[in-house]
């Protein structure tokens, strides 16, 4: 059909190339993200700590705490948690007076938590209150945003990506558009013609998609690397994902191009 | 074979009729000259019968298909049965002839053996198997005109229309082109031929359709 002339040959796997490359990426935040989260929620599970005054015991005071709005469940910390606790600052503290610590799990992380350390200190003056657990939980959940945010991003890619394909067939249907209707004439079916169209475009895309994911993988490696400190281990890069991208480029070009043909097709009788 | 009753043809709601309340038949196994002048309507006529455009009103049966009634997906299987010669012969630059020709066969899903000796052969009847390799910039217009009028017969077609196909030629090429097409006929294909070359119709007796302005003019 002349389609090496008439589809861009550099152009298109260059494009998708590119889309491939952020693909890989927002891939790689999400997985990132993922695993963000992951660690943080575990921190966030106990929203809050709480150091009771030497005089007051531990069972009372987490029943007072337990009635607060907003709590969810108060569980006093035994004295071998608490040197567990402390190991990796203090060492062994078997022989080291320990004050009575109560761990708050809250019911939900509203603004309404903000309120909570004033009503702890009136419940229980000359308390202190260690409210970490809430800036973690909210790490968590902009983890979590940022995993959806990847996504959408990745979808956007796709979306794109078949706009974007869609253009160049349509390029290419206006440069052969007397051989699709001499082809149509002789009595080829849409099918038939589109399939040849979509074979082109799946290839250069594909090809595409290929250079792409070589072009990604030493940077999914190296923000690997960035992230491990801050999971405290290696994070597992999408790598299968990374190799199963130039198909995903290929088979979104062809699907795209396919339909693309067999609409433009309709026009004939 | 081919028969129109009271077919008009727009090529736009509101445009006028490029054809008019046609009514006629084309026997199986016939020869028709399809006469008239420049604008008359021959080449709407074969376009409609090429099932390039469809007819706004009346009914046509071609090859025993009913066009009114046919679903899009049965046409395809229908025009690989028309063969058709173009005035401007309409081959592909990018193909070398042999490739131009072997086309039908390939849209018809013939195996790439078989089609490849069909279309030298066919090549070879039209007097251009030395020039198989050729792309068809590199021939002469009668040339082109026989390679077109190869690919046009060369999947054995039941009905071969031919538009002009000696205009664009000089009158040795011109009646070289016609002896195939009558050939074409002698093995049995119906012929439909638009000219407006008078002395060419007469020189090839054969029944004979008038147009002018897009209507069957009554013989005599």
């Amino acid at each position: 059909m002349g389609l090496r002339r008439a589809v861009a040959d550099r152009l298109l796997p260059g494009l998708v190339a590119a889309m491939a490359l952020l693909a890989a990426l927002a891939m790689a935040g999400a997985v990132a993200a993922a695993a963000m989260s992951a660690r943080w929620e575990g921190g966030a599970a106990a929203a809050m700590m709480v150091q009771l005054p030497t005089t007051t015991p531990p069972g009372p005071a987490a029943e007072l705490l337990a009635a607060l709005p907003g709590v969810a469940e108060a569980i006093p910390l035994d004295r071998e948690r608490l040197a567990a606790l402390l190991r990796p600052w203090l060492g062994d503290a078997a022989g080291l007076p320990l004050p009575g610590m109560i761990e708050l799990r809250l019911s939900r992380l509203g603004s309404g938590a903000e309120a909570l350390p004033a009503a702890i200190l009136a419940a229980i003056p000359g308390a202190r209150v260690e409210a970490h657990g809430i800036w973690v939980a909210r790490l968590s959940a902009l983890a979590r945003s940022l995993q959806a945010l990847a996504w959408l991003v990745l979808g956007l890619v796709a979306g794109v990506a078949a706009a974007m394909v869609a253009v160049a067939t349509r390029a290419g249907i206006a440069a052969r558009r007397a051989t699709i209707t001499i082809l149509h004439d002789m009595g080829a079916t849409d099918g038939a013609i589109a399939r040849r169209f979509a074979a082109r475009i799946g290839w250069l895309a594909g090809a595409g998609g290929l250079l792409g994911a070589a072009l990604a993988a030493p940077l999914l490696w190296l923000l690997g690397g960035l992230a491990a400190p801050l999971l405290g281990e290696a994070l597992a890069m999408p790598w299968l994902g990374l190799a199963t991208l130039p198909m995903v480029a290929g088979g979104i070009a062809w699907a795209t191009a396919h339909a693309t043909v067999r609409l433009w097709l309709r026009h004939l009788p | 074979m081919v028969r129109l009753e009271d077919v008009t043809l727009r090529y736009r709601p509101d445009a006028g009729a490029a054809l008019s309340g046609l009514s006629c038949d084309f026997p199986a196994g016939s020869f028709t000259w399809l006469m008239g002048p420049s604008g008359a309507g021959k080449s709407s006529l074969l376009k409609m019968l090429q099932l390039a455009v469809r007819p706004s009103s009346g009914r046509l049966d071609i090859l025993g298909t009913s066009i009114q009634t046919a679903r899009r997906s049965d046409l395809p299987g229908l025009r690989r049965r028309i063969g058709v010669v173009f005035q401007d012969f309409r081959l592909l630059p990018h193909l070398d002839v042999l490739e131009n020709v072997a086309l039908p066969l390939r849209i018809a899903g013939r195996a790439e053996r078989q089609l490849l000796a069909d279309a030298t052969e066919m090549l070879r009847w039209v007097g251009l198997g030395e020039r198989m390799k050729h792309r068809p910039e590199a021939l002469s217009g009668g040339e082109q005109q026989r390679v077109a009028l190869a690919r046009a017969v060369v999947a054995r077609p039941a009905l071969l229309l031919a538009d002009e196909p000696t205009s664009n030629l000089d009158e040795q090429q011109a009646r070289r082109v016609v002896a195939l097409l009558r050939e074409m006929h002698r093995l049995g294909s119906t012929v439909i031929v638009a000219t407006h070359n008078e002395q060419l119709a007469l020189e090839h007796s054969a029944p004979a359709l008038r147009l002018a302005a897009g209507r069957l003019v009554p013989h005599g």
